[in-house]
């Protein structure tokens, strides 16, 4: 199963919190200007970590911040698959 | 009583008119402090520590406590050993000391060592006749709580380290002082030195004895007075046992005392006086602060009070006074003070509407994205919520911008929704801070760590 459901939920969740709106979450929609900024991203990174137990980007060197939401949720189900 | 302080803790004693019902305690063992002026816990063995550098690494406070009695104004130098204190630091702790002598619990543990006269304590108490041999200024050496590295030595007088400590009058009820911290160190330390000098009484703490039973012992011993750090003071509160105890005074320093600690204190003592006080090893004892409210009047940095100066350079409080440890013992390279005499605390305050907030130490940082949080700003925040009772935060390390903030809360045992008590808490945090103070997680646990000192465990720092 795609952890794309569990991102998609946590990103809402930051969102809220962070008083951030939220642009339509589209494979192609660049992460920049997806309304999060980078502490966003921190803390979607650190509670997808709890969630679903690994963080791709800590667990390897080479792993480069992904542009597009599309690459992002590649980047977990690719970290899953590796596990 | 006569202006002139007394040189050594005997004479402290003999000054303070100690009382037949003055003891020292343990709660397994006791002992009557008038019994102390004139006998000595290691007998004739008194008489060889003349002029030394004595090492007390003694297993007990209790030992300590009669062994520092005995040797002020006979020792050159005293240095007591906490106990949490690492074998592997002893070398450097007796080269810079220039350790000539330990008295121990137990000689064989020492010998590799190369100090020359190691004796054993704990045979009971011989009588001696202290009072007609030539008293020394002896100096106490403490050891400061740095976290790595061998341990710096504060070379402190008696004279120094008493200089908050006012004396009672005649006819002045004696205090019962008791202190969760362990005596060895400076926090402990100031707590014996009050009782010394009140002519009171000193319940010592015990590390093997659970918090309830040790609430229950203050409580069966009439303690009046009491000392400890906020964390020592949460984990109390949590413990059934402390609606029995019915202190007079209860005293907190060692960390930031928050309002939320206060005001927990305030309802658990309505009848006891509250105060907070800033003392370190190297500085001394800054100031109190009676007044219930977290932080102190900004007024103290305006003029020298009871002898000590204060200000705030670049954020950290400096503090200036005849309290402060005059040295690191052997360790010329490093200077206690600067050229003017002023100790930097490594303590940051911030000043707000007439009255300075202490916001961490300097080196406690932690950097969110270029920003810099203080982890005790935030426990200042999550600490207000009804249903936790102690808080940390710490760093999570970020591969986007260096570090995240995340907490860990202990919550109130009868808390029926701790997940509803979490939302709150983010709720709380993100109408009181910064987004990047806002803890990315919040994680409920069982307890917090403590370090043997008594604060908060920050191994990150």
């Amino acid at each position: 199963m795609s952890a794309r459901l569990t991102i998609i939920a946590e990103i809402e969740q930051v969102a809220r919190e962070q008083h951030k709106t939220l642009c339509t979450l589209t494979d192609d929609l660049e992460l920049l200007e997806s309304g999060l900024d980078s502490l966003c991203f921190a803390i979607l990174v650190a509670r997808l970590e709890d969630k679903l137990g690994y963080d791709p980007f800590t667990a390897s060197d080479d792993v480069e911040f992904p542009v597009t939401f599309g690459e992002f949720v590649a980047v977990y189900d690719n970290a899953r698959l590796a596990a | 009583m006569p202006d002139s302080r007394p040189d050594t803790l005997r004479q402290a004693l003999a000054h303070a008119a100690v009382r037949d019902s003055s003891v020292l305690t343990d709660g397994r063992r006791c002992v009557a402090l008038r019994d102390l002026l004139h006998a000595s816990p290691i007998g004739s063995t008194r008489a060889g520590l003349y002029g030394r550098s004595v090492l007390i690494a003694v297993e007990t406070q209790y030992e300590a406590a009669q062994l520092v009695i005995d040797l002020d104004g006979c020792a050159r130098r005293l240095l007591l050993l906490p106990p949490d204190v690492k074998d592997a630091h002893l070398p450097a702790i007796i080269r810079d000391a220039e350790i000539d002598a330990i008295v121990c619990s137990n000689p064989a543990a020492y010998q590799h060592l190369g100090v020359e006269a190691i004796f054993a304590c704990g045979a009971g108490l011989a009588p001696v006749d202290a009072t007609t041999a030539p008293a020394a200024r002896t100096e106490w050496l403490m050891l400061t709580s740095g976290t790595t590295g061998d341990p710096k030595i504060a070379v402190h007088t008696l004279a120094a380290l008493t200089g908050a400590i006012a004396t009672l009058g005649a006819t002045e009820q004696r205090p019962i002082w008791a202190t969760f911290y362990d005596i060895r160190r400076y926090g402990g330390l100031q707590i014996f030195l009050r009782a010394i000098f009140a002519g009171g009484s000193l319940v010592l703490s015990r590390p093997d004895e659970a918090v309830a039973d040790h609430l229950v012992r203050l409580t069966g011993e009439g303690v009046t007075h009491v000392s400890g750090t906020p964390t020592h003071w949460r984990r109390a509160l949590m413990s059934s046992a402390v609606e029995g105890f019915r202190p007079d005074y209860v005293r907190l320093s060692g960390e930031i005392s928050d309002q939320a600690i206060l005001d927990a204190l305030r309802e658990a003592f309505p009848e006891a006086s509250i105060g907070h006080a800033y003392a370190s090893t190297e500085a001394g004892v800054g100031f109190d602060v009676n007044d219930g409210m977290e932080g102190f009047p900004a007024s103290y940095l305006e003029a020298a009070r009871n002898g000590v100066e204060m200000k705030v350079i670049d954020g950290s409080l400096r503090i200036r006074s005849s309290r402060m440890a005059s040295s690191y013992a052997g360790r010329p390279d490093l200077a206690m003070a600067d050229e003017q005499g002023w100790i930097d605390t490594g303590d940051m305050v911030d000043l707000r509407n007439g009255r300075c907030y202490f916001s961490g130490r300097r080196g406690g940082i932690i950097n969110v994205g270029g920003l810099k949080v203080h982890p005790e700003e935030i426990e200042t925040v999550i600490n207000r919520h009804a249903a936790v009772r102690q808080s940390r935060v710490k760093p999570r390390k970020s591969p986007i911008i260096g570090s995240i903030v995340v907490a860990d809360v202990v919550l109130l045992d009868n808390t029926r929704d701790p997940e509803g008590a979490k939302r709150d808490i983010l709720e709380l945090c993100r109408s009181n801070l910064p987004a990047h103070k806002i803890p990315a997680l919040v994680n409920v646990v069982g307890s917090i760590d403590m370090t043997a000192g008594g604060k908060v465990s920050r191994q990150h720092a």
